[in-house]
Protein backbone atom coordinates (compact mmCIF):
# COMPACT_ATOMS: atom_id res chain seq x y z
CA UNK A 1 0.00 0.00 0.00
CA UNK A 2 3.03 2.33 0.92
CA UNK A 3 4.51 1.24 -2.18
CA UNK A 4 1.88 2.41 -4.43
CA UNK A 5 1.28 5.93 -2.35
CA UNK A 6 4.79 6.46 -3.13
CA UNK A 7 4.28 5.59 -6.86
CA UNK A 8 1.25 7.86 -7.16
CA UNK A 9 3.33 10.61 -5.25
CA UNK A 10 5.99 10.39 -7.56
CA UNK A 11 3.41 10.37 -10.59
CA UNK A 12 2.38 13.36 -9.62
CA UNK A 13 5.05 15.01 -8.77
CA UNK A 14 6.26 14.40 -12.81
CA UNK A 15 2.68 15.65 -13.50
CA UNK A 16 3.51 18.83 -14.04
CA UNK A 17 6.30 17.91 -16.27
CA UNK A 18 3.90 16.16 -18.79
CA UNK A 19 3.02 17.56 -22.14
CA UNK A 20 0.25 17.95 -23.47
CA UNK A 21 0.75 18.31 -26.93
CA UNK A 22 -1.88 18.49 -29.63
CA UNK A 23 -1.77 16.37 -32.99
CA UNK A 24 -3.51 16.26 -36.19
CA UNK A 25 -5.74 12.72 -36.66
CA UNK A 26 -3.93 10.13 -39.45
CA UNK A 27 -4.54 7.28 -40.48
CA UNK A 28 -3.86 4.35 -38.72
CA UNK A 29 -0.79 2.42 -39.50
CA UNK A 30 -0.17 -0.94 -37.37
CA UNK A 31 3.49 -0.99 -38.82
CA UNK A 32 4.34 2.32 -37.50
CA UNK A 33 2.42 2.03 -34.15
CA UNK A 34 4.24 -1.25 -33.53
CA UNK A 35 7.65 -0.06 -34.37
CA UNK A 36 7.40 3.09 -32.60
CA UNK A 37 6.48 1.01 -29.44
CA UNK A 38 9.39 -0.95 -29.55
CA UNK A 39 11.84 1.50 -30.51
CA UNK A 40 13.46 3.80 -28.57
CA UNK A 41 12.54 7.59 -28.19
CA UNK A 42 13.67 10.64 -27.30
CA UNK A 43 10.40 11.36 -24.71
CA UNK A 44 8.35 9.05 -22.45
CA UNK A 45 5.13 8.53 -24.41
CA UNK A 46 2.29 7.00 -21.86
CA UNK A 47 -0.71 7.43 -23.77
CA UNK A 48 -2.56 9.93 -25.96
CA UNK A 49 -6.27 10.77 -25.25
CA UNK A 50 -8.10 12.31 -27.76
CA UNK A 51 -5.83 14.11 -29.59
CA UNK A 52 -3.76 15.07 -26.55
CA UNK A 53 -0.03 13.32 -25.73
CA UNK A 54 0.36 12.33 -22.14
CA UNK A 55 4.81 12.31 -22.59
CA UNK A 56 7.39 12.83 -19.91
CA UNK A 57 10.32 15.52 -22.09
CA UNK A 58 13.32 13.64 -21.20
CA UNK A 59 17.29 15.44 -21.59
CA UNK A 60 19.15 15.29 -24.85
CA UNK A 61 22.19 15.35 -24.84
CA UNK A 62 24.33 15.92 -27.73
CA UNK A 63 28.19 16.41 -28.60
CA UNK A 64 29.28 18.36 -31.76
CA UNK A 65 32.53 20.01 -32.78
CA UNK A 66 30.71 22.91 -30.79
CA UNK A 67 30.82 20.92 -27.60
CA UNK A 68 28.02 19.48 -25.38
CA UNK A 69 24.43 20.94 -26.08
CA UNK A 70 21.83 19.87 -23.50
CA UNK A 71 18.31 20.70 -24.04
CA UNK A 72 14.90 19.15 -22.87
CA UNK A 73 13.33 16.98 -25.73
CA UNK A 74 10.34 19.45 -25.78
CA UNK A 75 11.77 21.84 -27.22
CA UNK A 76 11.08 19.58 -30.71
CA UNK A 77 7.60 20.44 -29.87
CA UNK A 78 8.22 24.03 -31.11
CA UNK A 79 10.56 22.43 -34.27
CA UNK A 80 10.04 23.13 -37.63
CA UNK A 81 7.92 20.15 -39.37
CA UNK A 82 8.69 19.16 -42.82
CA UNK A 83 8.19 16.05 -45.16
CA UNK A 84 10.45 14.63 -47.41
CA UNK A 85 11.07 12.21 -50.09
CA UNK A 86 14.05 9.84 -49.15
CA UNK A 87 16.37 8.20 -51.35
CA UNK A 88 13.69 4.81 -51.61
CA UNK A 89 11.35 7.63 -52.62
CA UNK A 90 9.29 6.91 -49.01
CA UNK A 91 7.63 9.43 -47.72
CA UNK A 92 9.33 11.03 -44.30
CA UNK A 93 8.53 13.32 -41.63
CA UNK A 94 11.80 15.32 -40.17
CA UNK A 95 11.64 17.64 -37.07
CA UNK A 96 14.61 20.80 -37.89
CA UNK A 97 15.40 22.52 -34.16
CA UNK A 98 17.47 25.65 -34.79
CA UNK A 99 19.67 25.74 -31.52
CA UNK A 100 21.08 28.67 -30.11
CA UNK A 101 24.75 27.29 -30.27
CA UNK A 102 24.17 27.62 -34.11
CA UNK A 103 23.73 24.04 -34.42
CA UNK A 104 20.65 22.75 -36.45
CA UNK A 105 19.33 19.09 -35.30
CA UNK A 106 17.25 17.07 -37.49
CA UNK A 107 15.16 14.05 -35.92
CA UNK A 108 14.35 11.51 -38.61
CA UNK A 109 12.34 8.51 -36.78
CA UNK A 110 13.94 9.42 -33.31
CA UNK A 111 17.43 9.56 -34.73
CA UNK A 112 18.94 13.27 -34.41
CA UNK A 113 21.43 14.25 -37.26
CA UNK A 114 23.38 17.52 -37.98
CA UNK A 115 21.84 19.31 -40.66
CA UNK A 116 24.79 19.66 -43.78
CA UNK A 117 26.40 16.26 -41.89
CA UNK A 118 28.29 16.42 -39.52
CA UNK A 119 29.87 14.12 -36.12
CA UNK A 120 27.07 14.27 -33.77
CA UNK A 121 27.20 11.51 -30.76
CA UNK A 122 23.99 11.88 -29.14
CA UNK A 123 23.76 10.73 -25.28
CA UNK A 124 20.37 11.34 -24.86
CA UNK A 125 18.79 10.62 -21.59
CA UNK A 126 16.26 8.27 -24.10
CA UNK A 127 13.50 6.72 -22.81
CA UNK A 128 15.40 3.03 -22.98
CA UNK A 129 18.10 4.94 -20.73
CA UNK A 130 15.53 6.24 -18.35
CA UNK A 131 14.17 3.00 -17.57
CA UNK A 132 17.54 1.75 -17.36
CA UNK A 133 18.41 3.89 -14.88
CA UNK A 134 15.08 3.24 -12.98
CA UNK A 135 15.71 -0.51 -13.21
CA UNK A 136 19.00 0.33 -11.51
CA UNK A 137 17.41 2.23 -8.97
CA UNK A 138 14.58 -0.57 -8.41
CA UNK A 139 17.71 -3.30 -8.46
CA UNK A 140 19.96 -1.85 -5.78
CA UNK A 141 16.81 -0.59 -3.51
CA UNK A 142 15.34 -4.44 -3.66
CA UNK A 143 18.88 -6.65 -2.83
CA UNK A 144 20.30 -3.90 -0.62
CA UNK A 145 16.73 -4.21 1.16
CA UNK A 146 17.37 -8.14 0.77
CA UNK A 147 20.83 -7.65 1.60
CA UNK A 148 19.98 -6.14 5.05
CA UNK A 149 17.71 -8.61 5.86
CA UNK A 150 20.41 -10.89 5.86
CA UNK A 151 22.37 -9.04 8.19
CA UNK A 152 19.18 -8.90 10.10
CA UNK A 153 18.07 -12.46 10.40
CA UNK A 154 21.02 -13.87 10.96
CA UNK A 155 21.29 -17.63 11.79
CA UNK A 156 17.09 -17.26 11.53
CA UNK A 157 14.74 -18.13 8.52
CA UNK A 158 14.00 -16.04 5.47
CA UNK A 159 11.33 -13.45 5.72
CA UNK A 160 9.44 -11.46 3.25
CA UNK A 161 11.45 -10.55 -0.17
CA UNK A 162 13.97 -12.41 1.16
CA UNK A 163 12.41 -15.69 1.02
CA UNK A 164 10.82 -14.47 -2.28
CA UNK A 165 14.49 -14.00 -3.94
CA UNK A 166 16.62 -16.70 -1.79
CA UNK A 167 15.46 -19.77 -4.15
CA UNK A 168 16.37 -17.84 -7.02
CA UNK A 169 19.80 -16.63 -6.09
CA UNK A 170 20.52 -20.21 -4.52
CA UNK A 171 19.28 -21.82 -7.95
CA UNK A 172 21.44 -19.30 -9.83
CA UNK A 173 24.50 -20.71 -7.48
CA UNK A 174 23.31 -23.95 -6.93
CA UNK A 175 21.88 -25.04 -10.54
CA UNK A 176 23.37 -22.39 -13.20
CA UNK A 177 27.34 -21.64 -11.43
CA UNK A 178 28.16 -24.54 -9.70
CA UNK A 179 27.52 -27.46 -12.50
CA UNK A 180 28.69 -25.68 -15.23
CA UNK A 181 31.74 -23.43 -13.80
CA UNK A 182 33.20 -25.84 -11.68
CA UNK A 183 34.87 -24.85 -8.49
CA UNK A 184 35.91 -21.42 -9.76
CA UNK A 185 32.35 -20.12 -9.81
CA UNK A 186 32.36 -17.63 -6.72
CA UNK A 187 34.70 -15.20 -8.88
CA UNK A 188 31.26 -15.48 -11.53
CA UNK A 189 28.69 -15.14 -9.11
CA UNK A 190 28.54 -11.14 -9.02
CA UNK A 191 28.20 -10.84 -12.60
CA UNK A 192 25.45 -14.06 -13.09
CA UNK A 193 23.53 -12.53 -10.26
CA UNK A 194 23.54 -9.00 -11.79
CA UNK A 195 23.14 -9.93 -15.05
CA UNK A 196 20.24 -12.63 -14.33
CA UNK A 197 18.22 -10.13 -12.25
CA UNK A 198 19.08 -7.24 -14.78
CA UNK A 199 17.39 -8.85 -17.61
CA UNK A 200 14.44 -10.65 -15.65
CA UNK A 201 13.48 -7.22 -14.02
CA UNK A 202 13.85 -4.85 -17.78
CA UNK A 203 11.91 -7.83 -19.17
CA UNK A 204 9.06 -7.22 -16.26
CA UNK A 205 9.24 -3.43 -16.89
CA UNK A 206 9.06 -3.79 -20.30
CA UNK A 207 6.06 -5.51 -19.87
CA UNK A 208 4.28 -2.46 -17.88
CA UNK A 209 2.01 0.20 -19.55
CA UNK A 210 3.88 2.22 -20.53
CA UNK A 211 7.74 0.70 -19.98
CA UNK A 212 10.17 0.58 -22.24
CA UNK A 213 11.18 -2.38 -24.73
CA UNK A 214 15.00 -2.09 -22.77
CA UNK A 215 16.22 -5.79 -23.51
CA UNK A 216 14.51 -5.63 -26.58
CA UNK A 217 17.00 -3.32 -27.66
CA UNK A 218 19.79 -4.52 -29.52
CA UNK A 219 22.06 -1.73 -28.09
CA UNK A 220 21.63 -3.46 -24.77
CA UNK A 221 21.96 -7.25 -25.74
CA UNK A 222 24.94 -6.23 -27.56
CA UNK A 223 26.83 -4.98 -24.21
CA UNK A 224 25.58 -7.67 -22.13
CA UNK A 225 26.50 -10.31 -24.97
CA UNK A 226 30.26 -8.18 -25.39
CA UNK A 227 30.36 -8.07 -21.24
CA UNK A 228 29.76 -12.26 -21.24
CA UNK A 229 32.84 -12.26 -23.91
CA UNK A 230 35.39 -10.20 -22.25
CA UNK A 231 34.65 -11.77 -19.22
CA UNK A 232 35.31 -15.18 -21.32
CA UNK A 233 38.30 -14.31 -23.00
CA UNK A 234 40.16 -12.99 -19.61
CA UNK A 235 39.33 -15.79 -17.55
CA UNK A 236 40.58 -18.03 -19.99
CA UNK A 237 43.16 -20.50 -19.59
CA UNK A 238 45.63 -22.04 -21.64
CA UNK A 239 43.33 -24.94 -22.05
CA UNK A 240 41.01 -23.08 -23.52
CA UNK A 241 43.13 -21.68 -26.46
CA UNK A 242 44.46 -25.23 -26.61
CA UNK A 243 40.86 -26.12 -27.79
CA UNK A 244 40.61 -23.64 -30.33
CA UNK A 245 44.19 -24.09 -31.71
CA UNK A 246 44.86 -27.73 -30.69
CA UNK A 247 41.29 -28.82 -30.94
CA UNK A 248 41.72 -32.52 -29.44
CA UNK A 249 40.31 -35.38 -31.57
CA UNK A 250 41.00 -33.47 -35.09
CA UNK A 251 43.41 -34.99 -37.68
CA UNK A 252 46.11 -33.03 -37.64
CA UNK A 253 46.29 -31.60 -41.10
CA UNK A 254 42.76 -29.93 -40.25
CA UNK A 255 44.64 -27.77 -37.56
CA UNK A 256 47.77 -27.46 -39.37
CA UNK A 257 47.67 -27.61 -43.11
CA UNK A 258 44.16 -27.00 -43.53
CA UNK A 259 43.34 -25.20 -40.04
CA UNK A 260 39.46 -24.92 -40.68
CA UNK A 261 38.96 -26.59 -37.00
CA UNK A 262 41.26 -23.38 -35.60
CA UNK A 263 39.31 -20.85 -37.98
CA UNK A 264 35.70 -22.29 -37.06
CA UNK A 265 36.43 -22.55 -33.26
CA UNK A 266 37.70 -18.89 -33.82
CA UNK A 267 34.36 -17.81 -35.57
CA UNK A 268 32.43 -19.50 -32.97
CA UNK A 269 34.38 -17.43 -30.08
CA UNK A 270 32.24 -14.75 -31.31
CA UNK A 271 29.00 -16.77 -32.71
CA UNK A 272 28.71 -17.50 -29.16
CA UNK A 273 28.02 -13.97 -27.62
CA UNK A 274 26.91 -13.08 -31.17
CA UNK A 275 23.53 -15.65 -30.55
CA UNK A 276 23.04 -14.09 -27.08
CA UNK A 277 22.41 -10.43 -28.33
CA UNK A 278 20.35 -11.98 -31.29
CA UNK A 279 18.37 -14.44 -28.78
CA UNK A 280 17.56 -12.15 -26.22
CA UNK A 281 16.22 -8.84 -28.05
CA UNK A 282 14.54 -11.25 -31.05
CA UNK A 283 12.58 -12.86 -28.05
CA UNK A 284 12.00 -9.82 -26.09
CA UNK A 285 11.35 -7.84 -29.64
CA UNK A 286 9.28 -10.37 -30.48
CA UNK A 287 7.08 -10.69 -27.51
CA UNK A 288 6.07 -6.77 -28.00
CA UNK A 289 5.18 -7.15 -31.73
CA UNK A 290 2.79 -10.28 -31.17
CA UNK A 291 1.07 -8.53 -27.99
CA UNK A 292 1.26 -4.92 -30.23
CA UNK A 293 -0.44 -6.80 -32.98
CA UNK A 294 -2.83 -9.03 -31.70
CA UNK A 295 -4.39 -5.05 -30.07
CA UNK A 296 -3.88 -3.44 -33.65
CA UNK A 297 -5.95 -5.77 -34.86
CA UNK A 298 -9.12 -3.93 -33.13
CA UNK A 299 -7.82 -0.72 -34.76
CA UNK A 300 -7.45 -2.37 -38.32
CA UNK A 301 -11.09 -3.88 -38.59
CA UNK A 302 -12.03 -0.99 -36.78
CA UNK A 303 -15.31 -3.35 -34.80
CA UNK A 304 -15.73 -3.54 -31.25
CA UNK A 305 -16.60 -7.28 -31.82
CA UNK A 306 -12.76 -7.56 -32.35
CA UNK A 307 -11.94 -6.55 -28.89
CA UNK A 308 -12.56 -9.51 -27.00
CA UNK A 309 -11.01 -11.83 -28.88
CA UNK A 310 -7.56 -9.15 -29.12
CA UNK A 311 -7.95 -8.60 -25.66
CA UNK A 312 -8.18 -12.34 -24.30
CA UNK A 313 -5.25 -13.42 -26.91
CA UNK A 314 -3.46 -10.42 -25.60
CA UNK A 315 -3.69 -11.21 -21.79
CA UNK A 316 -2.56 -15.16 -22.65
CA UNK A 317 0.65 -13.57 -24.48
CA UNK A 318 1.01 -11.49 -21.90
CA UNK A 319 1.02 -14.42 -19.58
CA UNK A 320 3.21 -16.12 -21.64
CA UNK A 321 5.33 -13.07 -21.68
CA UNK A 322 5.91 -12.64 -17.75
CA UNK A 323 7.16 -16.46 -18.33
CA UNK A 324 9.44 -15.77 -21.20
CA UNK A 325 10.81 -13.02 -19.03
CA UNK A 326 12.64 -15.24 -16.49
CA UNK A 327 13.50 -17.82 -19.18
CA UNK A 328 15.19 -16.05 -21.04
CA UNK A 329 17.06 -13.94 -17.96
CA UNK A 330 17.92 -17.43 -17.05
CA UNK A 331 18.91 -19.22 -20.56
CA UNK A 332 21.08 -15.73 -21.20
CA UNK A 333 22.49 -16.52 -17.49
CA UNK A 334 23.04 -20.03 -18.42
CA UNK A 335 24.93 -20.08 -21.60
CA UNK A 336 27.11 -17.20 -19.61
CA UNK A 337 27.67 -19.54 -17.22
CA UNK A 338 28.68 -22.21 -19.35
CA UNK A 339 31.29 -19.86 -21.51
CA UNK A 340 32.46 -19.15 -18.22
CA UNK A 341 32.59 -22.89 -17.71
CA UNK A 342 35.13 -23.76 -20.57
CA UNK A 343 36.99 -20.68 -20.20
CA UNK A 344 38.21 -22.04 -16.55
CA UNK A 345 37.82 -25.72 -17.67
CA UNK A 346 41.20 -28.06 -16.57
CA UNK A 347 42.65 -29.81 -18.99
CA UNK A 348 40.47 -33.28 -19.03
CA UNK A 349 40.43 -34.04 -23.08
CA UNK A 350 43.50 -36.23 -23.60
CA UNK A 351 42.05 -38.66 -21.46
CA UNK A 352 38.96 -39.04 -22.96
CA UNK A 353 40.73 -39.33 -26.73
CA UNK A 354 42.86 -42.27 -25.36
CA UNK A 355 39.54 -43.98 -24.80
CA UNK A 356 37.97 -42.89 -27.86
CA UNK A 357 41.01 -44.00 -30.22
CA UNK A 358 40.78 -47.39 -27.63
CA UNK A 359 37.54 -48.01 -29.32
CA UNK A 360 38.01 -46.98 -32.59
CA UNK A 361 40.81 -49.21 -32.60
CA UNK B 1 12.64 2.30 -39.87
CA UNK B 2 13.28 -1.54 -39.36
CA UNK B 3 17.10 -1.04 -40.09
CA UNK B 4 17.29 1.13 -36.79
CA UNK B 5 15.71 -1.30 -34.51
CA UNK B 6 19.01 -3.33 -35.42
CA UNK B 7 21.41 -0.94 -35.65
CA UNK B 8 22.84 -0.28 -31.91
CA UNK B 9 23.00 3.02 -31.15
CA UNK B 10 26.30 3.84 -29.35
CA UNK B 11 24.52 6.50 -26.85
CA UNK B 12 22.52 4.04 -25.41
CA UNK B 13 25.60 1.48 -25.83
CA UNK B 14 27.09 3.76 -23.52
CA UNK B 15 24.46 4.46 -21.01
CA UNK B 16 23.80 0.57 -20.88
CA UNK B 17 28.01 -0.05 -20.30
CA UNK B 18 28.02 2.53 -17.36
CA UNK B 19 24.53 1.83 -15.65
CA UNK B 20 25.25 -1.90 -15.74
CA UNK B 21 29.07 -1.78 -14.51
CA UNK B 22 27.65 0.51 -11.68
CA UNK B 23 25.03 -1.82 -10.91
CA UNK B 24 27.39 -4.96 -10.80
CA UNK B 25 29.85 -3.33 -8.92
CA UNK B 26 27.33 -1.65 -6.20
CA UNK B 27 25.30 -4.82 -6.26
CA UNK B 28 28.48 -7.13 -6.14
CA UNK B 29 30.14 -5.06 -3.32
CA UNK B 30 27.01 -4.68 -0.88
CA UNK B 31 24.19 -6.90 -2.10
CA UNK B 32 25.71 -10.05 -3.36
CA UNK B 33 28.85 -10.52 -1.17
CA UNK B 34 26.99 -10.24 2.16
CA UNK B 35 23.93 -11.90 0.69
CA UNK B 36 26.41 -15.38 -0.24
CA UNK B 37 28.09 -14.84 2.48
CA UNK B 38 25.35 -14.93 4.86
CA UNK B 39 23.53 -17.86 2.57
CA UNK B 40 27.40 -19.72 2.67
CA UNK B 41 27.72 -19.54 6.92
CA UNK B 42 23.99 -20.62 7.17
CA UNK B 43 24.26 -23.64 5.38
CA UNK B 44 27.30 -24.06 6.84
CA UNK B 45 26.01 -24.10 10.18
CA UNK B 46 23.39 -26.31 9.37
CA UNK B 47 25.43 -28.70 7.85
CA UNK B 48 27.13 -27.94 11.24
CA UNK B 49 23.97 -28.56 13.17
CA UNK B 50 22.79 -32.06 11.24
CA UNK B 51 26.71 -33.38 12.00
CA UNK B 52 26.26 -32.76 15.31
CA UNK B 53 22.81 -34.20 15.79
CA UNK B 54 24.12 -37.15 14.28
CA UNK B 55 27.11 -37.44 15.98
CA UNK B 56 24.75 -37.39 19.17
CA UNK B 57 22.57 -39.93 17.89
CA UNK B 58 25.09 -42.42 17.26
CA UNK B 59 26.76 -41.19 20.75
CA UNK B 60 23.53 -42.01 22.62
CA UNK B 61 23.47 -44.97 20.45
CA UNK B 62 26.81 -46.20 21.44
CA UNK B 63 26.20 -45.18 25.24
CA UNK B 64 22.75 -47.04 24.98
CA UNK B 65 24.78 -50.28 23.78
CA UNK B 66 27.41 -49.55 26.46
CA UNK B 67 24.60 -50.23 28.96
CA UNK B 68 23.03 -52.97 27.46
CA UNK B 69 26.61 -54.69 27.32
CA UNK B 70 27.11 -53.33 31.48
CA UNK B 71 23.94 -54.55 32.15
CA UNK B 72 24.81 -58.07 30.44
CA UNK B 73 28.02 -58.17 32.54
CA UNK B 74 26.80 -57.03 35.95
CA UNK B 75 23.83 -59.90 35.26
CA UNK B 76 26.37 -62.12 34.39
CA UNK B 77 28.43 -61.55 37.61
CA UNK B 78 25.48 -61.25 39.83
CA UNK B 79 24.56 -65.34 38.72
CA UNK B 80 28.40 -66.35 38.22
CA UNK B 81 28.50 -64.48 42.70
CA UNK B 82 25.23 -66.51 43.23
CA UNK B 83 26.26 -69.65 41.91
CA UNK B 84 29.49 -69.16 43.66
CA UNK B 85 27.51 -68.46 46.60
CA UNK B 86 25.21 -71.72 46.38
CA UNK B 87 28.35 -73.49 45.91
CA UNK B 88 30.26 -72.52 48.89
CA UNK B 89 27.43 -72.70 50.99
CA UNK B 90 27.21 -76.66 49.51
CA UNK B 91 30.75 -77.27 50.43
CA UNK B 92 30.05 -75.06 54.08
CA UNK B 93 27.27 -77.59 54.80
CA UNK B 94 28.80 -80.39 53.51
CA UNK B 95 32.08 -79.82 55.69
CA UNK B 96 29.98 -79.06 58.74
CA UNK B 97 28.23 -82.31 58.09
CA UNK B 98 31.24 -84.10 57.77
CA UNK B 99 33.02 -82.94 60.70
CA UNK B 100 30.15 -83.37 63.23
CA UNK B 101 29.76 -86.94 61.74
CA UNK B 102 33.39 -87.25 62.27
CA UNK B 103 32.92 -85.46 66.54
CA UNK B 104 30.14 -87.71 66.82
CA UNK B 105 32.29 -91.12 65.82
CA UNK B 106 34.70 -89.76 67.81
CA UNK B 107 32.47 -89.24 71.10
CA UNK B 108 30.96 -92.62 70.39
CA UNK B 109 34.07 -94.73 70.38
CA UNK B 110 35.45 -92.61 72.97
CA UNK B 111 32.29 -94.05 75.07
CA UNK B 112 32.30 -96.91 73.75
CA UNK B 113 36.22 -97.84 74.81
CA UNK B 114 35.05 -95.87 78.08
CA UNK B 115 32.05 -98.71 78.79
CA UNK B 116 34.38 -101.69 77.63
CA UNK B 117 37.20 -100.71 80.28
CA UNK B 118 35.05 -99.92 82.63
CA UNK B 119 33.08 -102.84 81.75
CA UNK B 120 36.64 -104.78 82.17
CA UNK B 121 37.29 -102.98 85.57
CA UNK B 122 33.90 -104.25 86.95
CA UNK B 123 34.39 -108.06 85.52
CA UNK B 124 37.80 -107.97 86.94
CA UNK B 125 36.72 -106.23 90.48
CA UNK B 126 33.67 -108.87 90.25
CA UNK B 127 35.94 -111.70 89.58
CA UNK B 128 38.41 -110.49 93.27
CA UNK B 129 34.91 -110.70 94.96
CA UNK B 130 33.49 -113.64 94.24
CA UNK B 131 36.93 -114.96 94.31
CA UNK B 132 37.10 -113.41 97.54
CA UNK B 133 33.10 -114.52 98.61
CA UNK B 134 34.11 -118.35 97.02
CA UNK B 135 37.47 -118.31 99.21
CA UNK B 136 35.22 -117.73 102.23
CA UNK B 137 32.85 -119.86 101.51
CA UNK B 138 35.49 -122.38 100.76
CA UNK B 139 36.88 -122.15 103.90
CA UNK B 140 33.57 -122.51 106.30
CA UNK B 141 32.86 -125.82 104.00
CA UNK B 142 36.11 -126.59 104.76
CA UNK B 143 36.30 -126.10 108.23
CA UNK B 144 33.05 -127.99 108.33
CA UNK B 145 33.49 -131.06 106.17
CA UNK B 146 37.30 -131.45 107.75
CA UNK B 147 36.50 -131.39 111.27
CA UNK B 148 36.48 -135.18 111.26
CA UNK B 149 39.57 -137.60 109.32
CA UNK B 150 37.28 -139.81 107.73
CA UNK B 151 35.24 -136.73 105.82
CA UNK B 152 39.05 -135.55 105.40
CA UNK B 153 40.03 -138.83 103.37
CA UNK B 154 37.11 -139.18 100.93
CA UNK B 155 37.25 -135.55 99.89
CA UNK B 156 41.16 -135.94 99.02
CA UNK B 157 40.10 -138.94 97.13
CA UNK B 158 37.44 -137.11 95.17
CA UNK B 159 39.72 -134.57 94.58
CA UNK B 160 42.44 -137.02 93.32
CA UNK B 161 40.23 -138.41 91.24
CA UNK B 162 38.55 -135.77 89.73
CA UNK B 163 41.95 -134.35 88.88
CA UNK B 164 43.01 -137.90 87.58
CA UNK B 165 39.68 -137.75 85.57
CA UNK B 166 40.27 -134.63 83.95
Amino acid sequence: MRKLANFLFVFFLLFPFFTFAQQEEKEFNAGDLILHHIADSHEWHFATIGKTHLTIPLPIILYTDKGLDIFMSSEFHHAEKREITNEKGEKEHQLVLKRPNGNTYIMSHERIFLEGGGTLYDFSITKNVASLLLSAILLIVVFLSVAKSYKKNTGKAPKGLQSFLEPIIVFIRDDIAKPNIGEKYERFMPYLLTVFFFIWFNNLLGLMPGGANVTGNIAVTMTLALLTLIITLFSSNKYYWQHIFNTPGVPWWLKFLVPIMPIVEIIGIFTKPFSLMVRLFANITAGHIIILSLLSLIFLFKSYAVAPVSVAFAVVMNMLELFVAILQAYVFTLLSAMYFGGAVEEHHHEHHNEKHEVHQA
Amino acid sequence: MLLNLITPELGLIVWQLIVFLLLLFVLGKFAWKPIMNALKEREKSIEEALASAEKAKAEMAKISADNEKLLQQARAEKDEILKKAQQTARELVDEAKESAKKEADKIISEARNLIESERKAFVADMKKEVAKLSLQVAERILRKELSNDENQKILAEKLINEISAN
